[in-house]
C-alpha cells in the first residue's frame, strides 16, 4: 500500500533504533500501552471498506500553525486517525547561549523565546536570578513588574484570541484585538522604548522607571479595554457556530490535563484551579483581590471562556496596582548589582570602577541553584539557573509550558476533524519561539 | 374542482413587439451594455469588500489610488495581469486552464434572464430589459448555476496538491448539497406566480406583493443557500485559508488565481439579482404603482433600473457585512445543515404552502386582496417562529462529536495500528 509507506518515512524520521531499523514511536495509544512491535494484528484491516488514508502535512509554513509547527496528520476521509508533532523548527539555542552571558545580558534572550510575552518573560527571568543572588527588591519595583506582567499577559491573550478567531474564520475580532494590543506596545513602548523586545527588567530592579504621566495612560487603557473586550465577547461567545465549532472538542479530563503535565488556562479549562500567583504567590500577587477562573468540560470553549476571563481579571488586578503603586527607588542599593548612574559613573572614581566591575564582569551570584516558577499567559513558566559562583550561569533552563501543552496535541486531535486540528491547535495556545527555544 | 383565475394586474406594455432588426440590436447592446457593467460591478465589489471590511474592522482601507481608493481596482487588475503565471510540475493543464473560466462563466451567464429593469415602449417598438427574455428563465439559471461547481471541483483536483483537493471535495460536496435545497425553496415561488419565466414572476409580485413577505421561508432557505453556492463565510470551507492554506486555488497565480475571487464576486452579484426577482419583486419600486402601468417611457425604465441597482447593492453590502462577522461552519455541520435542517424544511415547506394556497383560492379570495397575502404571510410566520424558536441554534449546529463518536475513533485507531503492523512485516 503506497500510503501506508509513506506513513513509515514518516515515522522513521523519529530516528533510529538499536538494531538499525526504524524506531516506531507508539503514539497511537496512550495511556503507557505501547505498541508491541511483533504481536500479530488482531484482525487484517480491510482497506477495501474504509478506503486509503491520506497524509498531509501541515506546516511548517501553514497559516494557522501560529510558526512553524509541523503537524503530520493521517486522514480518513476528514477525519484524524493520528497526529505527529514535529518540533524544532526554531530552535536557536537560547539555553546554550546563555551559558556564555552574564545574568543581565540573558535578559534579551528572554524576549525573544515567548515574545508574546516578552517583559513577563524578562520578569520570571529576573525573579529566578534574584533568589540565587538572595536580593530583596522594593516596593515600587514589585508593583512595576506585577503591572508589567499583567499587561504581558494582555498582549499574550489578545493575540490568542486574534488568531484563534482567524482559525475559525472570524477575521474582525482578529483587527479588534490588535487594535488594543498596540495601545499596551505604544505604552511599553513610553515606558521600556521597545515594543516587542523589551528587556525591560535587571537583576535587582528595573531597565527604566516610568515617564511622568505613563500612569495616567495606563488608566485610560484600563477605562477603554474593557469595552473592546465586551466587544469580542459579542461578536463570538454566544454565536452559534463559534459554540458548535468550539464544544465538546479537544476534552481533556482533570486527570489527563494533569497527568500531561499542562498548566496555565489549559489545565484550568480542565476544572483543576491550580494559579501559581494564587499557589506560589510571587510579586505579592497573594495581596491582590482577583479570581482563578475555572472550566468544567475542558473543551475548546472552555479554554475560550477562561482566557476571556482572564484578561478580565488582569484589568482588576491593574487598577489595584495602580492605586498601590508606591514612590521611592525602582531599583535596590546596591553598587555590585546595579550600575551607577551615568553621570556619577563619569565624576566619581568609586562609582567608574563599580561600573566597569559591573559591565566588565558583571554581577556574581553565589554557587547554587534556584527555579522561580510564574504563572505566563501560557502556563507555569520558571527559569532554572545553576550557578558556580562566576558571573555567567553554568546552566539555564526555560520551562516553558507551549511545550508541555502542546504534547497533549495527538490525544485531543485524534478522531476529530481536519478542521477542529486548527480549532484545537489554537486552543493551546503556543509560541514556537518558546517550545523550539 | 376549478380554482378561479387569479387576478393579475396587466404589466405588460400592449404595444407592438419590436421587429427583428430593432430586436437584435437592442439585444446586442443590452449584452455590451450589461456585460460592461457587471464586470465594472465586480471589479468595484473587490474594493467594496476592502472598504467595509475595513470600516467593520476600524481600518482605512485602500485610499492610496485615486480619491478614495476608486482606481485600487484598475492598479489590481495590472498586477495581476503582470504577474508571472507559474505551473507546478504536476498539474494536468488542460483542466488547470480551464477551471478559472469555468468558476466564472456560470455566473455571468445566468444574468442573461434576469430582468433589470421595466419594459420600454420604444418608437421602435416594445423592447424586454432583460438579455434574454427565456420563458424557461428560472430552469435556466438553476441548470448553468449547477455548473459553477465543476470549475472549483476541477481546479482543485488537476492541482494536484492535497490542500487543493480537499479545498475541490469540499466544494462539490457543499454546492450540491445546497443546489438541492436552492431549488426546493424556490418551488413556492413558482407555485405561487404558475411560471419559471423570470418576467412572469416579477409580474406576479407586481401584482400581489413581495415573495419576501407571501414566502418569508423560501427567502430564508433560497438565502442561506445563496451564501453556500458562493462560497462565502460562514460557507468558506473550499478555501478556508486557516484550514486549507487557501484550498482550491492554492497552486494559483497572477489572472487565472485572480479568476476564482471575479468568480465569487460575480457569483454574489448574480445570487443578489436572483434574489431580487425571485423574491423582492425585480426592478418594482415598493409603496407606488406608477412604475408598474404605462406608458412605458424610457424615464421610467431608467428609474426602475436604478432601483434595482440600489437593491442590487443592498444584497451586495449584506453579502459582506456578513463575512465579515461570523465564524467559519465546520464540514459536518454545513452537510447536516443542508441535508438535515435546509432540505426536510424546503420539502415540508412546499406542502405547506401549497395547501394553503390551494386552500386560500378555494375560499375566492383574489390574490391582490390584503386577506390573502395577510393568510399566507401569517402561514410564514408561524413557521418561521417555530424555525427560530423550536429548531433552536444549539440543535442546528450540533457541538463537535467527540463524546458521541467514541466508537468509531477506537476502530480507527486500531486500524492505524494495523496498517503499522503490516508495513513493519513487509519491511
Amino acid at each position: 500500500m503506497a500510503t501506508t509507506r509513506t506513513i513509515e518515512v514518516e515515522l522513521s524520521t523519529t530516528g533510529m533504533g538499536a538494531d538499525g531499523k526504524p524506531r516506531r514511536v507508539p503514539l497511537v495509544t496512550q495511556g503507557g500501552e505501547g505498541l508491541a512491535l511483533n504481536a500479530p494484528p488482531a484482525a487484517e484491516p480491510d482497506f477495501d471498506l474504509e478506503g486509503e488514508h491520506m497524509l498531509i502535512n501541515i506546516g511548517p509554513q501553514h497559516p494557522a500553525t501560529h510558526g512553524v509547527l509541523r503537524l503530520v496528520l493521517e486522514l480518513d476521509g476528514e477525519t484524524v486517525v493520528r497526529c505527529i508533532p514535529h518540533v524544532g523548527y526554531l530552535h536557536c539555542g537560547f539555553e546554550k547561549i546563555g551559558e556564555y552571558r552574564q545574568y543581565n545580558q540573558i535578559i534579551p534572550w528572554t524576549d525573544r523565546e515567548d515574545y508574546l510575552n516578552s517583559i513577563g518573560n524578562n520578569v520570571a527571568f529576573v525573579l529566578g536570578a534574584e533568589r540565587l543572588f538572595g536580593i530583596d527588591i522594593t516596593e515600587r519595583c514589585t508593583v512595576l513588574r506585577v503591572i508589567a506582567s499583567e499587561l504581558s499577559r494582555i498582549i499574550s491573550h489578545l493575540v490568542w484570541l486574534g488568531t484563534t478567531c482567524i482559525d475559525i474564520g472570524a477575521f474582525t475580532p482578529f483587527l479588534w484585538a490588535f487594535q488594543e494590543r498596540e495601545n499596551v506596545y505604544n505604552l511599553l513602548e513610553g515606558w521600556v522604548g521597545a515594543r516587542l523586545t523589551t528587556s525591560g527588567t535587571r537583576v535587582g530592579g528595573m531597565a527604566a522607571d516610568i515617564p511622568d504621566g505613563w500612569i495616567d495612560g495606563l488608566k485610560g487603557f484600563l477605562r477603554t479595554f474593557p469595552k473592546t473586550i465586551d466587544e469580542c465577547d459579542r461578536m463570538v461567545t454566544r454565536n452559534g457556530i463559534w459554540v458548535g465549532r468550539t464544544v465538546g472538542l479537544g476534552v481533556m479530563s482533570p486527570e489527563e490535563a494533569i497527568n500531561y503535565g499542562l498548566s496555565g488556562p489549559m489545565l484550568r479549562a480542565s476544572g483543576v484551579a491550580y494559579d501559581v500567583r494564587k499557589d506560589f504567590p510571587y510579586l505579592d500577587y497573594e495581596t491582590y483581590d482577583f479570581d482563578v477562573p475555572v472550566g468544567s468540560q475542558g473543551d475548546v470553549y472552555d479554554r475560550f471562556l477562561v482566557r476571556m476571563e482572564e484578561l478580565r481579571q488582569s484589568v482588576r488586578i491593574l487598577e489595584q496596582a495602580v492605586k498601590r503603586l508606591p514612590d521611592g527607588p525602582v531599583n535596590i542599593d546596591d553598587p555590585r548589582i546595579i550600575l551607577p548612574p551615568k553621570a556619577k559613573a563619569t565624576s566619581e572614581m568609586e562609582s567608574m570602577i563599580h561600573h566597569f566591575k559591573n559591565v566588565m564582569e558583571g554581577p556574581r551570584p553565589p554557587i547554587g541553584e534556584s527555579y522561580v516558577p510564574v504563572e505566563s499567559p501560557k502556563g507555569e513558566k520558571g527559569y532554572y539557573f545553576v550557578s558556580d559562583g562566576t558571573s555567567k550561569p553554568v546552566r539555564w533552563r526555560i520551562r516553558p509550558p507551549s511545550y508541555v501543552n502542546l504534547s497533549a496535541i495527538p490525544k485531543m486531535v485524534e478522531g476529530h476533524l481536519l478542521s477542529d486540528v486548527i480549532a484545537i491547535n489554537a486552543s493551546i495556545d503556543i509560541v514556537m519561539g518558546e517550545i523550539d527555544r | 374542482m376549478i380554482l378561479p383565475t387569479p387576478m393579475l394586474l396587466q404589466v405588460a406594455d400592449p404595444t407592438v413587439a419590436a421587429s427583428t432588426g430593432v430586436f437584435l440590436i437592442a439585444t446586442v447592446v443590452k449584452m455590451l451594455a450589461i456585460f460592461t457593467l457587471y464586470m465594472v460591478g465586480v471589479a468595484y465589489t473587490t474594493l467594496a469588500e476592502r472598504k467595509i471590511s475595513a470600516w467593520i474592522q476600524d481600518r482605512h482601507g485602500p485610499n492610496r489610488v485615486g480619491p478614495w481608493g476608486l482606481l485600487q481596482v484598475a492598479a489590481d487588475g495590472v498586477k495581476n495581469i503582470m504577474k508571472e503565471e507559474t505551473f507546478p510540475g504536476d498539474v494536468y493543464k488542460p483542466l488547470f486552464l480551464i477551471a478559472p473560466a469555468l468558476a466564472f462563466v456560470p455566473a455571468m451567464i445566468t444574468w442573461a434572464v434576469i430582468p433589470f429593469a421595466a419594459p420600454w415602449g420604444s418608437p421602435w417598438g416594445r423592447i424586454d430589459m432583460v438579455v434574454a427574455d427565456l420563458p424557461i428563465g428560472f430552469l435556466f439559471t438553476l441548470a448553468i448555476s449547477s455548473l459553477g461547481v465543476y470549475g472549483i471541483t476541477l481546479a482543485g483536483w488537476s492541482s494536484n496538491n492535497k490542500y487543493a483537493l480537499l479545498g475541490g471535495l469540499r466544494a462539490s460536496a457543499q454546492m450540491i448539497s445546497y443546489e438541492i435545497a436552492m431549488g426546493m425553496s424556490t418551488v413556492a415561488v413558482l407555485l405561487l406566480s404558475g411560471n419559471v419565466h423570470m418576467s412572469q414572476i416579477i409580474d406576479q409580485q407586481v401584482a400581489t406583493n413581495w415573495n419576501v413577505i407571501l414566502l418569508s421561508v423560501a427567502f430564508l432557505l433560497f438565502l442561506v443557500s445563496s451564501f453556500a453556492e458562493t462560497n462565502r463565510v460562514p460557507f468558506d470551507l473550499p478555501e478556508a485559508e486557516s484550514e486549507l492554506i487557501a484550498g482550491y486555488h492554492s497552486e494559483y497565480s497572477a489572472m487565472k488565481f485572480s479568476m476564482f475571487p471575479i468568480a465569487e464576486y460575480a457569483n454574489i452579484i448574480t445570487a443578489s439579482g436572483l434574489m431580487i426577482t425571485l423574491f423582492f419583486g425585480g426592478w418594482d419600486i415598493p409603496f407606488t404603482s406608477w412604475d408598474n402601468v404605462g406608458p412605458h417611457t424610457g424615464l421610467k425604465s431608467a428609474i426602475t433600473f436604478a432601483f434595482f441597482l440600489l437593491k442590487v447593492v443592498a444584497f451586495v453590502f449584506f453579502f459582506i457585512w456578513i463575512r465579515w462577522t461570523l465564524p467559519r461552519f465546520r464540514y459536518d455541520q454545513l452537510m447536516a445543515l443542508g441535508w438535515k435542517i435546509m432540505l426536510p424544511i424546503a420539502l415540508l415547506y412546499i406542502v405547506v404552502i401549497a395547501s394553503a394556497i390551494l386552500a386560500l383560492d378555494a375560499t375566492g379570495l383574489s390574490r391582490g386582496t390584503v386577506a390573502y397575502q395577510g393568510a399566507l404571510f401569517a402561514v410564514n410566520l408561524v413557521l418561521l417562529v417555530l424555525i427560530v424558536f423550536v429548531l433552536d441554534r444549539g440543535r442546528l449546529i450540533s457541538p463537535a462529536y467527540s463524546r458521541l463518536e467514541r466508537e468509531r475513533v477506537a476502530r480507527l485507531r486500531l486500524m492505524a495500528q494495523q496498517s503499522d503492523l503490516a508495513t513493519s512485516r513487509e519491511s
